[in-house]
């Protein structure tokens, strides 16, 4: 088999020393094939940015991060600065949440996607013209003029479908794509996704699809990974989790979602998410657990394989039955 | 556009006018009797003072004298200087080159400095960073005279480097005259520059398409120079435009101290002697400077920032 395209291995990023050096994820390991869409979901605050993000070498400052991180093979937290620059231009690239605070409002559209390139080498002629592809791809209407206007001339959704094209100008194989779609209004979200499972299965990218929409995430990706507070706590298929969730987090995302085929309004996951550094000792979700019993709290439930799902809770067994 | 500039240039007109009413009436309301200044405190004739209240129409009412004054001004004549027996136009344009060259000089060292000083703050933090705050608030907190002073002492007495004294001939001669002044004029509004470009190019550094470029492999520099420094320009812009029309004022102690011929010393000697022609002069040149400095920066800000732009794009 040949390497996998991106590895993440028990991966935790800790803030610096003055800030008490918490861990603000821990022990994250997951892992993206060539072509593959993974999704990773969880709450806001879960870690799921900072995962994200550290793939590209991004880590907060002063942050010290420990465990295996590669992409193709090349590991990144041991790479160069140059070899890491050139991984962001060529290998690998994350589309923003908010695209009207990614993109430069003072630098032209032509400016923001052709910058990757221009930073490659190829010439100016060269990267406008393929930077009007990628817009005319992405579905923007006179691709040629767009490249000379500015970011306020667009609309949120168009935007994103800028921030898209950029993303793609250095042909990456790997796409990581933060809540691409969580600034948007709903029509407008269908519309950047399906551009976004279209490029990815036309050039055959791996994307890991960041994102706290646990049903949009069963929608477009092959495998799933559920994350609360710094840690992954269920992995599967995006079938088998949608049917047989494993975890009483991802069970209660699932009824977090509104379902178009019922009345009642979704009821949430009660109670509060915490992050990694307020989380008690034992299962870090045990407060908010209907299942919950005194052994919960003494100790940390590990990832366990049952039926090839990956669950991180001591009661997983008994509840398959529930 | 053409409409925008032709709203401002009323709007400078209307400013004008008022000021020099303000000008005038305040020159006019200074105790004392003007005729008497006039004659530079000479006991005269009455018919010597008689001529002078005649050439200077102290005798009409304070409105005919302004309506007389103003209708001169608009056709270029400001009347003439009592103590220089000549034009205060040509007066003034005689200094003006030196005043301009100086103010020229002063304003690239203030650019340079403030950028470059306020730059390596905010990149370097630590050590470079205390060190530039400590330094411009020194720089920020020393009057012109001092700095003046302290030039003069160790670059033209003690090092014996650059003149402490005159104008200068020739171009280049000039310059080097004009080194000091220069540096004594700069080193406040350096320090004012230099904070202001810290401040700025700081705020820019936390924004998230800074990070999105560095994200995409831009390498550092690009990314000081096209997101920070770039999006920084707006308040550096505003501070130098004041900056740049403040310093005709500065120039009147600092050229009085390096003995230069210019605008700011003809200032400061026309108000010891009370030679209302000159100061009222000088002072609509003043206002003059500032709202033209004013007009300059808000012409520059839309090319700076396009979502202020006058022309309206629709949205795609
Ligand atoms: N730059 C940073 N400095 C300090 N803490 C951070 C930083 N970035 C993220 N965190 C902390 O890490 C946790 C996870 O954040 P994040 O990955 O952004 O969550 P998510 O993307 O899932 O909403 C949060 O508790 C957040 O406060
Ligand atoms: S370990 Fe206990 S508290 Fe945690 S999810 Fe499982 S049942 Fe709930
Ligand atoms: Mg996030």
């Amino acid at each position: 088999m040949t390497t996998r395209l991106l590895e993440i291995e028990n991966l935790t990023v800790r803030l610096a020393a003055g800030q008490a050096a918490r861990p603000i994820i821990d022990g994250v390991s997951l892992h993206v094939e060539h072509g593959e869409a993974v999704g990773l979901v969880g709450e806001s605050g879960s870690g799921k940015s900072v995962t994200c993000r550290s793939v590209l070498g991004l880590f907060p400052e002063g942050a010290e991060a420990a465990g295996g991180l590669r992409v193709d093979g090349a590991d990144i937290l041991t790479m160069s600065p140059t070899r890491l620059r050139d991984l962001r231009r060529r290998d690998a690239s994350m589309i923003f949440q908010d695209p009207r605070a990614s993109i430069n409002p003072l630098r032209r559209i032509g400016d923001f996607v052709t910058e990757g390139l221009r930073a490659s080498g190829v010439s100016r002629k060269g990267a406008l013209d393929r930077a009007e592809e990628l817009l005319e791809s992405v579905g923007i209407r006179a691709p040629r003029a767009a490249l000379r206007r500015y970011p306020h001339e667009f609309s949120g959704g168009m935007l994103q479908r800028v921030m898209i094209a950029g993303a793609l100008a250095g042909g990456p194989r790997l796409l990581l794509a933060d809540e691409p779609t969580t600034a948007l209004d709903v029509t407008t979200q269908a519309e950047v996704v399906s551009i976004l499972t279209r490029l990815q299965a036309e050039r055959d990218m791996g994307m890991l699809f960041v994102t706290h929409d646990l049903e949009l995430a069963a929608a477009i990706c092959d495998r799933v990974y559920v994350m609360y507070a710094g840690r992954i706590v269920e992995a599967q298929s995006a079938e088998g989790l949608f049917s047989r969730p494993r975890h009483p987090y991802t069970s209660g995302l699932l009824a977090a979602t509104p379902r178009l085929e019922s009345d009642r309004p979704p009821h949430g996951v009660p109670g509060r998410p915490v992050s990694l550094s307020e989380a008690p000792s034992g299962c870090a979700f045990a407060a908010r657990c209907a299942h919950a019993r005194p052994g919960c709290t003494e100790h940390e439930p590990g990832l366990r394989e049952i039926d090839g799902a990956q669950v991180a809770c001591l009661r997983a067994e008994e509840l398959i039955h529930d | 556009m053409a409409g925008f500039l032709l709203r401002r240039i009323g709007g400078i007109a209307v400013t004008l006018l008022v000021t020099s009413f303000l000008v005038f009436g305040s020159v006019h309301l200074a105790p004392g009797d003007p005729a008497s200044f006039l004659l530079g405190g000479r006991s005269a004739s009455p018919a010597a003072v008689a001529a002078i209240k005649e050439q200077y129409h102290l005798d009409d009412p304070f409105l005919v004298q302004y309506t007389k004054w103003i209708g001169g001004v608009v056709t270029g004549d400001f009347g003439k200087s009592a103590t220089f027996r000549q034009d205060v136009g040509g007066l003034i344009a005689a200094r003006l080159p030196t005043t301009l060259l100086l103010i020229g000089y002063a304003g690239v060292l203030i650019l340079v400095g403030g950028l470059a000083f306020g730059a390596l703050a905010a990149l370097r933090r630590g050590v470079v960073d205390r060190a530039v705050l400590v330094g411009t608030g020194i720089a920020t907190a020393t009057p012109s005279f001092v700095a003046a002073i302290g030039l003069i002492s160790l670059f033209a007495v003690r090092l014996g480097w650059f003149p402490a004294f005159g104008n200068g001939g020739g171009f280049g001669d000039r310059i080097y005259h004009l080194t000091l002044p220069a540096a004594a004029l700069a080193l406040t509004f350096v320090g004012l520059l230099a904070r202001v470009t810290r401040t700025s190019m700081l705020e820019e550094l936390g924004r998230e398409h800074v990070e999105v470029a560095r994200s995409r492999g831009v390498p550092g520099s690009d990314v000081v120079r096209r997101h920070v420094l770039r999006n920084a320009l707006g308040p550096i812009t505003t501070v130098t435009g004041t900056v740049v029309a403040g310093l005709l004022v500065a120039t009147s102690i600092v050229e009085t101290a390096f003995g230069l011929s210019g605008v700011g010393q003809l200032l400061v000697s026309s108000v010891t002697v009370k030679d209302f022609p000159v100061v009222q002069a000088v002072s609509l040149l003043v206002v003059l400077a500032f709202v033209t400095a004013n007009l300059v920066v808000d012409l520059v800000h839309p090319l700076i920032d396009p979502r202020l732009s006058h022309a309206k794009g629709g949205k795609a």
